[in-house]
């Protein structure tokens, strides 16, 4: 096992650029910016139940099913911050240096990653899939270093705080 | 080579303190007290040189291998543990190179240290007379020497550009608190047009102007109509009316060498015809020598190209022939130590 910047270790980088549902995901990444389109709003707008049901106590269990859901379909690596609509759907936490703004200058003329020869490149895939996307021009917005205390934590909900003032802002775990 | 003729040295006034160690005078627009800065500024086809760390504690192995460009290059460039493999600091190096009065480009890879260390080490070197940084992702660990070290990536060379370009800027470190000097760095990024995804580069370019980049070194150079794409894009977007480019280039030493930095060092595309050409040299390393020369008249044509970068990899020895024989300078010498009014009243007590 070749050592990597991403976490959690030993998650094995995907070879090959199909066969794995994150390579259909990002094939299909205009139907996942729809189907966000559609529940982000849901989400936030049901922001006085998570209220009522406390976002400390609701961090853990709703972190378990975004897990569960976006690491099946993108091999999301819960960093916390998620930007996949601004990088095609394709998670940029699984390039071996968790590159967040482009790809390195190392990119293989198959388009495969530098350190993983069998890896298509993370961002390869993500400027394909930013060319299928209705807003795909977010992939030139630039991203600000990654803070490392939200890692595993669950985006949605971060999303529904910051989109509602009246919510406390998540405090960082040490 | 050395050039006796004292009527090529024509220093430009700007580019001379009074110390050659000391920080020259500042200028209206311009962010760095270095001499990289005004050369580009002034619009002067520019030439940077990448100095080979030594592995040793020895200053004097880095003033040797510095000297062999004096004279010939407006900057030169300290790597920062390249292909993974350790060497000597890039700040140290750096900090070498400003006592003598080069120009040097430090080189800041994010592998090695995180955002507490790497904005420490700009005020360290702001403070020892740098004035220029390259702001670098990293070849992986797995290319080097020590490949189970971990890796560590906690910014990446687009947010390291913005953190450095805040310190500058605002004064103050990235959580915020308070700077009494800021660093005034001259912000470098690289760009490589030759790998994949090609049609994102230009963008990825203009992410690391907005994040503070101000010039850009490129990847060797071997492609000429791959670069044409590139920069036809770039000028299309005005990006080479906000960034100076200096294109990378290098001498290859053989075929053989060729093949082997094609497949195995990241990044690096060599067309099929260079390989060709050597091969079909009877004097493979002077025909690579001439590939580069010739690159480097191409290049100086291409319009928004500001400069070229010269890698020349275990070939420094040839770096002052390849710039002399180009002609890029077109007459022009870059900084060299006799141009110091102290060091000629020096030179002259001696003699």
């Amino acid at each position: 096992m070749i050592p990597a910047a991403f976490e959690p270790r030993g998650k094995l980088p995907p070879k090959g650029d199909r066969g794995r549902l994150r390579f259909f995901s990002i094939r299909h990444a205009r139907l996942m910016e729809s189907l966000y389109a559609a529940f982000e709003p849901i989400v936030v707008r049901l922001h006085p139940l998570w209220r009522t049901l406390g976002y400390d106590r609701i961090e853990r269990p709703a972190a378990a099913v975004e897990a569960a859901i976006k690491g099946a379909l993108f091999d999301c690596r819960m960093c916390g911050q998620c930007i996949l609509s601004s990088t095609g759907m394709s998670c940029p936490m699984n390039c071996p240096k968790n590159l967040r703004n482009g790809p390195c200058g190392g990119v293989r003329q198959d388009g495969n990653c530098e350190v993983y020869p069998d890896m298509p490149c993370v961002w390869v895939k993500a400027w394909e899939g930013s060319r299928l996307m209705r807003d795909g021009e977010r992939i030139a917005d630039v991203q600000p270093p990654i803070d490392h205390r939200r890692k595993g934590e669950s985006s949605w909900l971060r999303v529904a705080r910051e989109r509602n003032p009246d919510a406390a802002p998540a405090a960082p775990r040490a | 080579m050395t050039r006796d003729d004292k009527a090529w040295l024509a220093p430009h006034p700007d580019d001379i303190g009074a110390e050659p160690h000391a920080p020259l005078p500042p200028l209206p627009g311009h962010s760095s007290r270095g001499r990289l800065e005004r050369v580009l500024r002034r619009g002067e086809f520019a030439v940077t040189a990448e100095l080979n760390p030594p592995d040793s504690a020895d200053p004097e192995e880095v003033y040797e291998r510095a000297h062999i460009f004096e004279g010939w290059v407006d900057g030169i460039n300290a790597t920062d543990g390249s292909g993974a493999h350790c060497h000597m600091s890039s700040v140290a190096i750096c900090s070498l190179l400003t006592r003598i009065g080069y120009s040097p480009i430090m080189q800041i890879s994010c592998r090695d240290y995180n955002r507490i260390a790497i904005q420490g080490n700009v005020l360290g070197a702001a403070a020892l007379g740098v004035c220029n940084v390259l702001c670098l992702t990293g070849d992986g660990v797995q290319c080097g020497d020590h490949p189970e070290a971990k890796p560590v990536f906690d910014l990446d060379s687009t947010s390291l550009l913005a953190t450095i370009r805040t310190m500058r800027d605002e004064k103050r470190f990235l959580s915020g608190r308070k700077l009494t000097t800021s660093p005034d760095m001259f912000l470098g990024a690289a760009e490589n047009p030759f790998a994949p995804p090609y049609d994102f580069r230009p963008i990825r370019l203009a992410k690391k102007i907005a994040a503070g980049a101000q010039f850009c070194q490129t990847q060797y150079c071997f492609d000429l109509p791959l670069l044409e794409r590139f920069m036809g894009r770039v000028r299309d977007d005005g990006l080479d009316q906000e960034c100076f480019i200096l294109v990378g280039v290098g001498p290859l030493a053989s075929a053989r060498t060729a093949k082997w930095m094609r497949a195995n060092v990241a990044g690096v595309h060599i067309p099929d015809a260079v390989i060709a050409r050597l091969e079909g040299a009877q004097n493979q390393k002077a025909e690579g020598k001439k590939i580069c020369i010739e690159m480097i008249q191409q290049l100086r044509e291409v319009k928004g190209v500001s400069g070229v970068h010269v890698m020349a990899y275990r070939q420094e020895e040839y770096v002052s022939e390849i710039v002399h024989e180009s002609g890029v300078l077109r007459g022009r010498t870059p900084w060299r130590r006799d141009f110091q009014p102290s060091m000629q009243a020096v030179e002259s007590l001696s003699v």
